[in-house]
């Protein structure tokens, strides 16, 4: 074993390989990150923009009982969704993990995900809108007279929320229940444990960190959803990210929305913070073991990279 | 990624076990298939055929297909509306030669999409490299800069982007939506191509230098031949991105820069037109394409997307 200590030689490379991305997200990421920050402590320019004195103003004008009322609405709305996606991707991504046509069904879960987002939530309007599909098929088959109002509303917003970010639930599932070791279930039943046992004491304890990484991709896109409320929603399911834009490109109050913005990045990243240690804990709880099992549990080339996504 | 910042980097290959014969530097992308691990095609008592997570499986996959089958099946429909009157292939001809501006916006998306996949991926895979095996000050700062990109919401990025661009009073246009693209692609190929380069032994490099190879010849003669599957699947993957995204480009786009999902949303606000079905096939059959292109690697995207 020749560990070397870190060389000259070494940080030169590392830093020549790096650095053009690091420069390039510095510019366009974290940059643009810090000003955010700073504009949420200015003022309102008279035609937009900001000008100084710093306040606090735009945090306090976040108190506005309106807004509040959204907020809430967001968290209510975000939790719902993510909860019933979760139930939904959770057999999906074992029923695939133990499936012998894995990649056929990767493709199926991949083929819509990839769809552009517009074209899906078009898909949606044309299937509810008052002479839409269903309405038109339900009025033809005798069911109804009137439309149905299934569209601009709460459930309708809730239910493309689900359609969208679902795919972001079951790809990490799937990833780590397919690296679980589906005979500790078999040992589990031979043991005397029930099927909802073996499934709620063997399964989900170990596959734990996908749950919460899965939870985490979907929660922060929802919480941020901005194309949805606004085309299949109505006035009474506006999201915090409708009210972002609006203060940009309507109310251009660029410190309101830097401020909301601000908040959103902060509940992500302590969110991704939550994810992080739990995967952490897991590892370090895996490292105890000795050598052998804990390939059995991890695979030779687990890397930690359990899953992370982005909306697109 | 989060555990990397702890463990060195993988300096000798002692822990790796397969044989190092270099065309295989990589393993099959057939999946991270331990040496342990049952096969897959064992079954166990438990899991039945049309036991409870097979039919939910079904049903959300037909869930996820549903809309695209009636968007698609009204593409054939000769009135505009979703009241079917008869078989047509009407607003394919409208789609194919009576839509410049569609199409005209696609020529942006792609332009858009093919550089900014081009540069992220320049970008992320060399950086991968630098991360994965060497050891600098920086190191961790780039880490989580590649990673935050990825897990903040679309509209945090498009707006920061936004007030980024006009506080240093950059006309928005073709260039900010490319510069936006690259951004977000960066993260998904720094990802890919590292997982990529777990699998690959470093000790492979040091013979490369030991026989004579130059930095330069080690780089371009052993590694990116090894890890190139890594590469093009995230640069594919980059351009489907780039071409799907709206949210991002529609914050940062200007006059005259209008791409495809721009110009569907404007068709969808304002006025649906069924041309929109059309499209929607075509895009579609894109798509799947594309994924059985990708059909070696699905398993290696689903782990990082």
């Amino acid at each position: 074993m020749n560990v070397k200590q870190t060389t000259v030689r070494e940080r030169r490379l590392g830093i020549t390989y790096s650095s053009p991305m690091g420069i390039w997200l510095t510019v366009f990421f974290m940059v643009p990150l810090l000003i955010i920050i700073a504009y949420s402590f200015l003022t309102k320019g008279l035609y937009g923009g900001v000008e100084f004195p710093i306040t606090f103003d735009a945090y306090l004008q976040m108190a506005n009982p309106n807004f509040m009322r959204v907020l809430l609405r967001t968290v209510w709305v975000t939790t719902l969704a993510t909860a019933l996606t979760i139930a939904l991707a959770l057999p999906c991504g074992y029923a695939m993990a133990r499936s012998k046509h894995q990649t056929l069904w990767l493709g199926m879960v991949i083929v819509p995900f990839w769809t552009n987002s517009l074209i899906r939530i078009y898909a949606w309007i044309a299937i509810l809108s008052s002479e839409g599909f269903l309405n038109e098929m339900l009025k033809a088959l005798g069911f109804i007279k009137e439309s149905l109002p299934l569209i601009y509303n709460q459930g309708a917003v809730t239910a493309v929320l689900i359609y969208m970010y679902i795919p972001f639930a079951i790809l990490p599932l799937f990833t780590t229940i397919d690296k679980f070791d589906f005979g500790l279930l078999e040992a589990a039943r031979d043991l005397g444990a029930t099927k909802p046992q073996a499934i709620f004491k063997v399964l989900m304890p170990n596959i734990r960190s996908g749950i919460i990484t899965s939870v985490i991709f979907t929660f922060i896109p929802i919480f941020g959803a901005y194309t949805v409320p606004l085309l299949v929603g109505g006035k009474d399911s506006y999201m915090i990210g409708n009210i972002i834009v609006d203060q940009v490109t309507k109310t251009r109050n660029w410190p309101l929305a830097s401020a909301f913005s601000l908040i959103i990045t902060l509940i992500s990243t302590l969110g991704v913070l939550w994810m992080m240690t739990s995967t952490a804990r897991e590892r370090a709880r895996i490292k105890q073991q000795p050598l052998k099992d804990r390939e059995d549990t991890l695979g030779p080339s687990h890397n930690g990279l359990t899953s992370a996504g982005r909306v697109s | 990624m989060t555990t990397d910042v702890e463990k060195p980097p993988q300096r000798n290959g002692n822990h790796i076990k397969h044989k190092l014969i270099p065309s295989k530097l990589v393993s099959p992308p057939s999946g991270p298939q331990g040496p342990y691990r049952l096969p897959k095609n064992q079954h166990f008592r438990d899991h039945r055929r049309f036991g409870f997570s097979n039919i939910m499986l079904v049903l959300v996959i037909l869930f996820l297909f549903a809309p695209l089958f009636v968007v698609i099946t009204y593409s054939f429909n000769a009135a505009k509306g979703m009241r079917w009157t008869g078989l047509s292939l009407e607003w394919y001809k409208k789609l194919f030669f009576d839509s410049n501006e569609l199409w005209r916006a696609f020529g942006n998306s792609i332009m858009i999409a093919f550089s900014s996949a081009l540069v992220a991926t320049m970008l992320g895979s060399l950086a991968a490299i630098g991360i994965k095996w060497y050891r600098f000050k920086a190191r961790a700062y780039i880490q989580i800069a590649s990673f935050l990109p990825m897990v903040l919401p679309e509209v945090i990025i498009g707006i920061s982007m936004l007030i980024f661009f006009s506080a240093i009073k950059v006309q928005l246009g073709m260039f900010t939506i490319f510069a936006a693209h690259t951004t977000f692609n960066i993260p998904f190929v720094f990802l890919l191509v590292s997982a990529r380069l777990d699998e690959f032994d470093f000790s492979i490099i040091e013979a490369a230098r030991d026989l004579g190879a130059t930095e330069r010849q080690a780089l371009f003669k052993v590694v990116i031949p090894s890890i190139m599957p890594g590469i093009v699947t995230s640069m594919l993957m980059s351009v489907t991105m780039s071409l799907e995204d709206f949210v991002i480009t529609f914050f940062v786009s200007g006059p005259g820069s209008t791409t495809l999902p721009l110009y569907v949303y404007s068709m969808i606000r304002y006025g649906v037109s069924p041309v929109i079905n059309s499209l929607s096939l075509v895009l579609i059959l894109g798509i799947m394409i594309l994924a059985l292109t990708l059909r070696r690697f699905l398993k290696t995207i689903a782990a990082s997307s």
